[in-house]
């Protein structure tokens, strides 16, 4: 690749932080192609990607990884449509850890995550498709003695129109292994693709309906153990005196292991070391954040917004923009929150002299790998990473802190293996939590236009922990991403970051992550500003489109869809978001009403995406309805609080779930289109909060600035 | 203490050696290797580990199995012998109910014991039925859907 | 103006006499008035003659069960501790044991248990034993000052010195743990600490026990541990307009620290009557009976750290005495409805509220079950519990919005706490629910009411 790792992340990160496009210049690692070819005797793997057999088995090597967004059966799609596969016959493999041959472009690490999977793969994909093909079409050629041109391939098969003679995949590997790959092999027309653009069935569900599926907490090992570990209640508060004897005598009990910041117990199943947890007698040392409460990280938070920050865009001149309108200011808070993954954190461990084995689901394999070889001291290829699907991953598995612990109890085994679970309790009150964020917008209105706009973001930054190369001058390309990104036509305009870290908690990625925050602040003003304007708030946002025909058409489609404007109860209203987050398009409106006592109930959600080229445009769907459940969620409940340094919130009973019976219809309308694909995992998650709150600001006209939704100020009809 | 039992799991008798106290979650993963039952909660909040007795959908993250006794057990590895669990299982695949499937184990479990008690069921009993399962990939519109597509189909 | 003249002299007189008349007459109205609110002591139901405990020659009341009798001082004291239940009320969840800190929340203010470790300085480390036993008996601090009534000393004042001291024998054997005592937060005049002399001095009976011959020695025994010991009567007996205990209606259920305690006297329909010795010995000793419901909150504590422990004839001894009381009426409770609510969710309650339905079939039915007869733990069935056969409903909104978590003998279980995120309109919705769904009248519940019965928790 010609560049240090830290140059491409940071690079590409900063294009990636600007969203859709980017990327095109990206080109699969042809060095590195090659290094696979050498490892696999008689198979013909032209790339990274791609390993056809002689018996013409095809499979697929999955760069990212599957945690149910589908993105197994899209990468296969891509490859297959280029690479003219069988479909129907395709294997897929979890690629293993090596940045260099499967690193995510934008992170320059193997890291799923940002919604970047198809942008950042799409056109490495399809070359390594392409060239892969081009090489079967010449090997069968030559073997012909025909010009490669007067050749196709389909299904898995290179045909020789004329002559009608046909050769499979399999009987060519040995051929086209020796020819070398075309510099550029020439790309499908989109008009040509057979499989993208169909909703094909998704490849990794039919085991998820029968039990089959193997998740890392499903890993079963012989002589296995099973553990389970606390962390001090209090963050980041150490190991006081410890008595075991009461735990030693539950029935299964192994071991119990203590370590400076945590205990485990180690016993036969997880019900012995649960119940040996609980039944030993910790005394913390709790540390200084015994005295940290929510209350005060807010204040903290709130006096940090107050000073200006490092200026992450301007264009015209913001401060006589403000003057030539009325002026208009808000502040709006989100809270922190836990990820709380339907599989809770778990990873297992053997460890032996000289190597070590762990098996999890991750988004981040080479970090797993690195944490667990410096931890260990063994070099990295003596760390082998079993990656598997994941039970969700919404960030939270963007962290190996899970794979950290459980090497650490390894390390007090005897090499036998042992699985690491935690509770559900322990996966709420020892996140990475989303951080609180606070924006501050001031706009000057002249008329029913935005003439200025002035945000500042105030905030932790992940970034700055996750992937210090791209924490470039204060800024935090991703806590601004959104607000950067701004769809609206204004003139004079400024965004601003405060990098603010809370005391106590961690913050990390969040499904959503900047632009969660990003769009409900701007989306949230919009319909404050459009009452001050008298303007419908679709109306007033259409206004200001005039450079987002994307999102401009979005609004219209779901304009209608929605039945924007008919008559609704009293109490009840629609609300509108717009956003050009993660490179899609997307309008949302949230029908809702609410109760005298300010309970909410949803009545209806309609999206229109689009999101360039839909790979496969029913997973689209699926990952929007999911996504805007996954942010309705968090508006309607989400909060996670600290009280004496410890999180306050521990299971479903406290940090809440939509269910089944709350569910409104929810359709998307997905907007055909040839540009090249946005992404669509996190995208639901944005959507549906603004929309959420501007229909509870329609429906009573109280304006929510403060998430999760205060059911007393809906029903005392007071702002917060 | 433990003290052996025997359990008839998916119509296989097993024999085990387990607390009393010991839910039959645990009994199945950790001890049998039934992993496709999922533990989310264990405070019978999520429905991940959701298997039925008798037919009957249990949580059995709280059950102790030395309550289990006679009863049948049924896990997601075994329902796709039900006629419900097979239909269940088509209809999931069918509309593409699934994204991380961690939670679908269970979704499927009391879905299948819905469908075998109330074969044509309504928005009410789709609600009373399945509101115990939480699916944090919100499945949830899918998943009503497929259980309307699955009573209409035939077995 | 002679007649005037004449009548002075005379009509002062009369104007005196009648004077002292009506002080006489308000002091006899005065004086009836406080004997009439003393009432009958706590076990003067039980009529015939009582004697002092060294005229009382059959089997020993007081003290160890037979079965235990030879244990050491140190031992004698953890078992009559816990028979006494000091341990719940002087703990905060999570809190040291015994280090004190849980707050009453009274209708003029708050109080704070205190630290009863033998700590110096903050606890009771300096007591000596007479200033032990006035605590106990008489409800004085070392200091002299006056203890609050809800530390229940009209009770313990029965138990005898040699069993107060074992107590505090053992809780002298404990670690010391330094706790400063909260400062209570009281309004004028109840902060009036002196004013509770004249309370003692009416209402604290300040003698130990005094058998009762005409009763079998098993009924005395269960007179000594559920009075002088487990104090039933400071939740289970109603109090009057001084806040002390009015025995006229003792045993008939009342409202203590936001929970209802039940009557439990043997009125059949809204006592526990119909439950024979057996159901009430397991009820007391598991904390929940067949058919029965379990308890939880408060009774749930005072079965898992005190009536649990107790040796089996002593928990047989209460029941003896327990079922002697005689029968109160409580006019707003229903008999209780001891058939199972349908299987199936369309069959459903008195009270048709959604919102209520929409909680259960999300949070409770996967273990309560739609009949309200658990799948997963005896504990967990509904049906026949008093609480949901309550139309104050006040116990189901408790256990919703605290949770429970109980630990009796044949294992343990707990219920998640639902009060952070569920609104008190979805609780009031869903304790509705519940008592229609499986009580015998329903309830009708607010959010009002639910927001006041979370203030009134003891934490
Ligand atoms: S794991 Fe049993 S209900 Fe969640
Ligand atoms: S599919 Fe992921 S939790 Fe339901």
């Amino acid at each position: 690749m010609g560049l240090t790792q830290g140059e491409l992340s940071r690079r590409s990160v900063l294009r990636g932080g600007l969203a859709s496009g980017l990327l095109l210049a990206f080109h699969i690692p042809v060095g590195g192609a090659q290094q696979a070819a050498a490892d696999t005797k008689g198979t013909f793997a032209p790339n990274a990607f791609i390993r056809i057999d002689p018996t013409g088995k095809v499979t697929l090597v999955m760069p990212q990884v599957e945690m149910g967004q589908g993105v197994y059966t899209a990468i296969a799609m891509i490859l297959a449509e280029e690479l003219d596969a069988d479909f129907s016959r395709v294997v897929l493999e979890h690629a293993p850890p090596n940045d260099k041959l499967y690193g995510n472009p934008v992170f320059g690490i193997q890291a799923t995550g940002n919604s970047n999977s198809i942008r950042a793969f799409w056109t490495p994909l399809r070359v390594a498709g392409a060239s892969a093909r081009a090489l079967l079409v010449q090997a069968a050629a030559q073997q012909w003695r025909v010009e490669p041109a007067s050749c196709t391939a389909s299904q898995s098969e290179v045909l020789h129109g004329a002559s009608g003679r046909r050769l499979g995949f399999g009987a060519l590997v040995g051929s086209a292994s020796k020819l070398t790959a075309p510099k550029n092999p020439p790309l499908k027309d989109p008009k040509d693709f057979k499989l993208i653009g169909q909703s094909l069935k998704r490849l990794d569900t039919p085991r998820k309906v029968d039990g089959g599926v193997v998740y890392g907490i499903d890993v079963m090992l012989p002589g296995m153990k099973f553990a389970t570990v606390a962390a001090s209640p209090v963050l980041g508060g150490k190991v006081g005196q410890v008595d075991e004897g009461a735990a030693k005598k539950i029935p299964g009990v192994h071991k119990v292991i203590v370590l400076d910041d945590m205990v485990a117990v180690v016993g036969d199943h997880m019900w012995a070391a649960k119940r040996g947890l609980e039944a030993l007698a910790v005394v913390w040392n709790e540390g200084p954040n015994a005295a940290v409460s929510s209350a005060h990280i807010w204040d903290e938070l709130r006096a940090a917004s107050t000073q200006s920050g490092a200026v992450a865009k301007t264009s015209g001149d913001v401060a006589r923009g403000l003057t030539r309108g009325a002026q208009v200011e808000a502040a709006y808070e989100l809270p922190f929150l836990a990820h709380a993954t339907m599989e809770p954190m778990n990873c297992t461990v053997q460890l032996k002299a000289g190597s070590c084995e762990v098996w999890l689901g991750t988004q981040v394999m080479t970090r797993v790998q690195g944490t667990v070889a410096k931890l260990t001291g063994l070099p990295p290829e003596k760390v082998t990473v079993h990656n598997h699907l994941l039970g969700g991953g919404f960030g939270r598995r963007l962290e190996p802190d899970m794979a950290l612990s459980a090497v650490r109890v390894a390390q007090h085994l005897d090499g036998e293996p042992v699985k690491v679970v935690w509770t559900r309790e322990e996966d709420i009150q020892h996140d990475v939590y989303r951080p609180a964020y606070r924006d501050t917008i001031t706009a000057a209105l002249a008329g029913d236009k935005i003439v200025a706009w002035k945000y500042k973001v105030t905030g932790s930054s992940v970034m700055a922990r996750w992937l210090p190369p791209a924490f470039q001058h204060g800024i935090d390309i991703d806590a601004v991403d959104s607000a950067v990104d701004m769809p609206y036509d204004i003139a004079d305009f400024q965004v601003e970051y405060v990098r603010a870290e809370p005391s106590a908690l961690v913050t990390g990625f969040w499904r959503g992550v900047g632009p969660n925050n990003n769009v409900f602040a701007i989306e949230c003003f919009m319909d404050e500003l459009a009452k001050k304007a008298g303007k419908d708030p679709i109306a007033f946002r259409r206004g200001m489109l005039g450079k987002s025909p994307r999102l401009l058409a979005a609004l219209d489609l779901v304009a209608e869809k929605s039945n924007w404007g008919q008559p609704l109860p009293p109490r009840a209203g629609r609300g509108v978001s717009v956003q050009p987050s993660f490179g899609s398009f997307i309008a949302t409106v949230v029908e809702a009403e609410v109760d005298a006592h300010g309970d909410v109930r949803l009545r209806r959600v309609t999206s229109a995406v689009d999101t360039g080229i839909a790979v496969n445009p029913d997973t689209i769907v699926a990952q929007l309805q999911g996504g805007l459940i996954f942010g309705l969620t968090a508006a309607l409940y989400g909060e996670v609080t600290v009280k004496n340094g410890r999180v306050q919130q521990s299971n479903f009973n406290d940090y809440r779930m939509l269910r089944m019976d709350q569910i409104p219809p929810i359709e998307v309308h997905v907007i055909k289109s040839g540009e090249a694909p946005g992404g669509i995992g996190e995208t639901g998650a944005t959507a549906g909060p603004p929309a959420l709150r501007n229909a509870l600001y329609a429906a009573t006209g109280v304006a929510l600035r403060h998430l999760p939704i205060d059911r007393h100020a809906l029903a005392a009809g007071r702002n917060t | 203490m433990p003290s052996p039992m025997r359990l008839v799991i998916n119509g296989e008798t097993r024999d085990v050696d387990a607390p009393a106290d010991m839910p039959l979650l645990w009994v199945l993963r950790d001890l049998l290797g039934l992993t496709g039952t999922k533990f989310g909660c264990g405070i019978a909040q999520c429905g991940a580990c959701t298997v039925h007795l008798d037919g009957q959908p249990v949580r059995s993250c709280m059950l102790p199995v030395s309550a289990v006794g006679a009863r049948a057990v049924t896990t997601i590895e075994g329902i796709g012998a039900t006629p419900a669990g097979a239909k269940v299982q088509k209809a999931w695949l069918d509309l593409e109910v699934i994204q991380c499937g961690y939670c679908q184990s269970g979704q499927i479990m009391s879905a299948a014991a819905l469908l075998a008690s109330t074969p044509t069921p309504d928005d009410a009993d789709i609600d009373a039925a399945m509101a115990g399962n939480i699916c944090r990939c919100g499945t949830y519109v899918r998943i009503r859907a497929a259980i309307k597509h699955a009573a209409g189909s035939q077995s | 103006m002679s007649a005037l003249a004449g009548g002075r002299g005379a009509s002062r007189g009369a104007l005196q006499r009648s004077l002292l008349v009506l002080i006489a007459l308000v002091a006899f109205v005065l004086g009836a008035l406080l004997w009439w609110l003393r009432g009958p002591g706590a076990m003067d139901f039980a009529r015939g003659r009582s004697v002092a405990l060294a005229d009382y020659h059959a089997a020993e009341p007081t003290g160890m069960p037979l079965s235990l009798r030879d244990a050491d001082l140190v031992a004698r004291g953890e078992y009559l501790a816990r028979a006494a239940d000091c341990m719940v009320c002087h703990t905060t969840p999570g809190g040291a044991v015994y280090a004190g800190g849980l707050a009453f929340k009274l209708p003029f203010g708050a109080l704070y248990s205190t630290n009863i470790t033998p700590d110096k300085e903050t606890g009771i480390g300096n007591y000596s034993d007479a200033q032990f036993l006035a605590a106990l008996h008489r409800g004085v601090r070392s200091d002299g000052a006056r203890l609050y009534p809800a530390m229940p000393f009209t009770s313990y004042t029965y138990m005898t010195d040699a069993d107060a001291l074992a107590i505090k024998a053992y809780l002298f054997s404990l670690a010391p743990v330094h706790a400063p005592a909260r400062s209570d937060a009281l309004w004028f005049p109840f902060n009036q600490r002196w004013l509770l002399g004249i309370w003692s001095w009416l209402f604290n009976a300040d003698h130990r026990f005094q058998p009762n011959p005409t009763r079998s020695p098993e009924w005395n025994r269960g007179a000594y541990l559920s009075e002088a010991l487990a104090h039933c009567g400071e939740c289970h007996t109603p109090r009057n307009l001084a806040f002390a205990l009015n025995n006229r209606r003792k045993f008939g259920g009342a409202v203590t620290a936001g929970w209802r305690a039940y009557n439990i006297t043997s009125d059949a329909k809204t006592g526990i009557g119909e439950w024979n010795d057996d159901i009430t010995a397991t009820y007391l000793a598991q904390g929940h009976a067949a058919g029965r419901g379990a308890a939880s909150g408060p009774m749930g504590e005072a079965v898992d750290e005190s009536l649990s422990q107790m040796a089996p004839e002593d928990v047989r001894a209460v029941v003896t005495y327990l079922r002697s009381v005689p029968p109160v009426v409580a006019p707003d409770l229903p008999a209780i409805r001891p058939s199972p609510a349908d299987a199936s969710h369309r069959n459903g309650p008195l009270s048709a509220d959604a919102q209520g339905k929409q909680v259960f079939e999300g949070a409770c039915a996967s273990c309560h079950s739609w009949s309200g007869v658990s799948a997963l733990s005896p504990l967990a069935t509904l049906t026949g519990a008093r609480a949901v056969n309550d139309p104050s409903a006040r116990n189901i909104a408790q256990v919703v919005i605290g949770g429970a978590s109980r630990t009796p003998p044949d294992g343990g279980i707990s219920m998640p706490a639902f009060g952070s995120v569920y609104s008190d309109a979805e609780i009031a919705a869903v304790a509705n629910y519940v008592s229609g769904r499986f009580g015998s009248r329903g309830a009708s519940l607010s959010a009002q009411d639910v927001a006041e019965f979370r203030r009134q928790v003891s934490q």
